[in-house]
């Protein structure tokens, strides 16, 4: 109703309702009290029904079929409907109705209704270790419902990643793999930012940078250009990504020495990763917090899950 | 409107008179009836019925044999498990259903209405009982007419008790085929039945009493849509009943051992059993009416009247329009039998039929359902290596646990990961499978084969040690740029 900003269209809708019931049930009563003159109450020969007696244009008369009585009842008893229907129920202008029924509370009354339901299952889970709930087969089965619900859209439905979007089975972490820094993962969310290296390195710099790495777990490189590229490293990138280059994960600075890749390990396109940084500029790097879109219980049985994938056998499958 | 009304009162209307628009329902009191029509009806009452009360009874593999499970969404009959995915087979009944309706109405009338009909039968069952406690046609008028007594209160109670009875236990029957009636009907015992359990079963019940106690006639007259439709699939050589007002008129009472035709009389004596036996409360004498149900009632009261005049029987039969107008005997009336309308409504129903059965002897137990990870399209499994992740829904349908193997073809080297195969499903239960289909771009020959896009691949899920148990699902494999 907030569409009107006067109260004059309610009480328009209810004068109009109450003035179209009112006249149903005057139109009934008249009906009902009518009589009319019929010819006989015998069909003519050949004819259907008895007719009104009305001849129009020599021929043409007017058939009586008429309703049975208790079919007239029934329209009575829809106008007390309609009537009890509007004393109950929001309907007749902006009167909200004696039960004070909303579409809105309808559903925040189930809306609790399952909550309560759910409150002892999420209450058990939530007072086991994160490890036990993970052994779990009951809470294993939710945590994969909640997964393909709520984060299989980025991480894929097998927990896979795609570029971009870590790969949550392979036992690398960019935050930590223990249970509390998933939770904390899934709770807050993450945002990590490669800042852009192009300017401070050139693109000489960044293409012996980028060989420096691949050296780094071992793919195929120009042994030169890994030389040249070390200083450069250390001086720019080995503050978040650690001197060995096995990252950082209180910054969320991936390892480079595996052969783990978030965004790709050929050469042009960790170059690019360096020229032109992560995750500035609006390119989509956040993890969004889901402290306010899941329930405690649903945050411990997908952290659960998520700790199973890498760390449990009937996950690892 | 009174006034005026007598003054322009016209005198060649003699028979007119003032009436409401709506009518005040005449009871009818049917008079029993016997014959051949109504051992046909009976035989229908028992065989319709046999089938609607026994069939919750029956055991089939351990449980009820025909159960519509609507919460768990299964729908047992006998050895079929039907899923919401079956539904075109409810379809196809349905329409079975509206052509045999087609058909046996285009052949004879309005059989359904007549002899199988629950409102006719449970019609039958009421008026029944109610001559067993009230007595025949007179004695239920007199009854009615009679100031209200112990004895007439006594008659009126037991009547309904027997009635409610009846009714009650029609739906408890009707929920039995919903929720296990033989829980339904220990729960009922020791009053422990869920709010919806009750509330349909008094809802059935109540139907049940009302239409076939109260409403009965009305129900065809004023509520019914087949009625009013079923004409349309009349034509002249439907057979419909029919009083033969050539033999018949004119009417007129005689003794039995007058010579009707020396006075000038047909064979009709004008007893008015037709009219009395018939549960419309119609004249069957003034020809085909709507309100007509086609029951037979008439036939079997005229033909006793007719065995006891010693006149021959059939002045009131079935008969076509055209067997009357041509003077068709028995054997004409067949051969028209088979004519474009009959024939059309015949081939297709007969099709129809042949399909559903075919269709569910050969009812495959196993559903695939595969969707392809849309949020990351594909990603680098290692270098050279092109992954998808699918989401394959496992359906088995059976009565069985079975164990599927998966198998992806339509790309070279493809092959399947992430899934421990086989995948075991439970009996008549679904299974969420997640994988991944790699295919390897790295070598030449592939290269060439393996332009980046879409490209089309078969899912083939086969049931381990049956190999007829087979799904081939088609879905796509992207390789990215």
């Amino acid at each position: 109703m907030s569409d009107f900003s006067s109260d004059f269209w309610g009480i328009y809708v209810a004068v109009l309702t109450i003035a179209s019931i009112a006249a149903c049930a005057v139109l009934l009563y008249a009906m009902g009290r009518m009589r009319i003159k019929q010819a006989s109450t015998k069909p003519a020969k050949g004819q259907a029904s008895a007719t009104t007696g009305h001849v129009w244009d020599e021929d043409l008369t007017e058939l009586n079929n008429p309703l049975p009585r208790w079919w007239m009842w029934l329209f009575y008893i829809t106008i007390v409907f309609g009537l009890v229907y509007l004393v109950l129920y929001p309907g007749l202008g902006r009167l909200p109705g004696l039960l004070g029924w909303t579409s809105a509370s309808a559903y925040a009354s189930e809306r609790a209704e399952g909550d309560a339901r759910m409150r002892p299952v999420y209450e058990k889970y939530l007072a086991m270790d994160v490890k036990a709930v993970a052994a779990d087969p009951q809470a294993h089965a939710m945590g994969e419902r909640l997964f393909l619900n709520n984060c299989a859209q980025c991480h894929g439905s097998d927990a896979g990643g795609s570029k971009g979007f870590p790969n949550l089975r392979d036992r690398d972490w960019l935050y930590g793999g223990e249970p509390e820094a998933i939770k904390a993962s899934i709770t807050n969310g993450r945002n990590g930012i490669m800042p852009a290296m192009g300017p401070a390195l050139g693109d000489e710099g960044v293409r012996n940078v980028a060989n420096y790495v691949r050296s780094l777990s071992g793919l195929p490189h120009d042994g030169l250009r890994a030389q040249l590229g070390k200083p450069l490293f250390m001086q720019n990138c080995a503050a978040c990504h650690g001197a060995d280059g096995k990252g950082n994960q209180q910054l969320g600075a991936p390892n480079l020495t595996d052969e783990i890749w978030l965004y790709g390990g050929s050469e042009p396109t960790i170059e690019e990763t360096v020229t032109k940084g992560r995750g500035e500029a609006g390119a989509v790097t956040r993890m969004p917090a889901h402290k306010d879109l899941l329930e405690p219980g649903q945050i411990q049985l997908l952290t659960a899950y998520v700790w199973s994938l890498s760390n449990l056998k009937q996950g690892a499958q | 409107m009174n006034g005026p009304a007598h003054l322009r009162t016209v005198p060649i209307e003699p028979a007119a008179e003032e009436v409401s628009l709506y009518e005040i329902r005449k009871k009818i009191y049917p008079r029993a009836v016997h014959g051949v029509f109504a051992r046909w009806r009976w035989a229908l009452v028992f065989a319709t019925q046999a089938v609607y009360f026994g069939l919750p009874w029956l055991y089939w593999n351990g449980r009820q044999a025909v159960l519509f499970d609507i919460a768990a969404r299964r729908f047992y009959i006998f050895g079929w498990v039907f899923w919401p995915q079956d539904v075109i087979y409810l379809t196809v009944l349905l329409i079975v259903a509206a052509f045999s309706l087609f058909l046996f109405t285009a052949l004879a009338g309005r059989l359904w209405c007549g002899y199988a009909c629950p409102q006719t039968v449970y019609t039958e069952l009421f008026l029944w009982i109610e001559r067993k406690i009230e007595g025949d046609r007179l004695a239920r008028i007199r009854l009615d007419a009679a100031p209200l007594s112990l004895e007439k209160f006594a008659i009126k109670a037991l009547k309904h008790t027997a009635w409610c009875t009846v009714a009650l236990w029609t739906g408890y029957t009707f929920v039995g085929y919903f929720t296990p009636i033989r829980d339904l009907g220990v729960r009922a015992i020791t009053w422990q039945l869920g709010a919806w359990e009750s509330f349909w079963i008094v809802f059935y019940g109540f139907a049940t009493y009302g239409n076939a106690g109260w409403m009965r006639e009305q129900v065809c007259k004023y509520m019914c849509p087949y009625a009013r439709f079923q004409s349309v699939m009349f034509d002249r050589d439907t057979l419909v009943i029919t009083y033969d007002r050539n033999r018949g008129e004119p009417r007129g009472s005689r003794s039995k051992s007058a010579n009707a035709r020396a006075q000038g009389l047909g064979d009709c004596v004008d007893c008015n059993i037709c009219v009395q036996v018939c549960p419309t409360g119609i004249d069957i004498r003034e020809g085909l009416q709507y309100e007509c149900i086609g029951c037979a009632a008439c036939i079997d009261g005229c033909d006793q009247v007719m065995d006891k005049m010693g006149y021959p029987r059939g002045l009131i039969r079935y008969t076509t329009e055209n067997a009357l107008a041509q003077g068709l005997d028995a054997r004409g009336i067949r051969r028209r039998v088979f004519r474009p309308r009959t024939l059309v409504y015949g081939v297709i129903l007969l099709a129809l039929i042949a399909a559903a059965a075919g269709s569910l002897a050969s009812k495959n137990p196993l559903k695939v359902d595969i969707l392809r990870d849309r949020g990351a399209l594909a990603r680098e499994a290692a270098p050279g290596l092109i992954e998808n992740v699918y989401r394959v829904q496992l359906m088995n349908t059976d009565e069985k646990p079975r164990q599927f193997s998966i198998a992806a073809t339509g790309l070279p080297g493809i092959v399947i990961a992430g899934v421990e195969q086989p995948v075991a499903v439970d009996a008549a239960s679904t299974k969420l499978v997640t994988l991944r289909l790699q295919v390897p771009i790295e070598a030449q020959a592939a290269r060439e084969a393996l332009q980046p896009g879409s490209h089309a691949i078969e899912f083939v899920v086969e049931a381990v040690g049956d190999n007829k148990v087979v799904r081939h699902e088609k879905s796509s494999f992207l390789i990215p740029r």
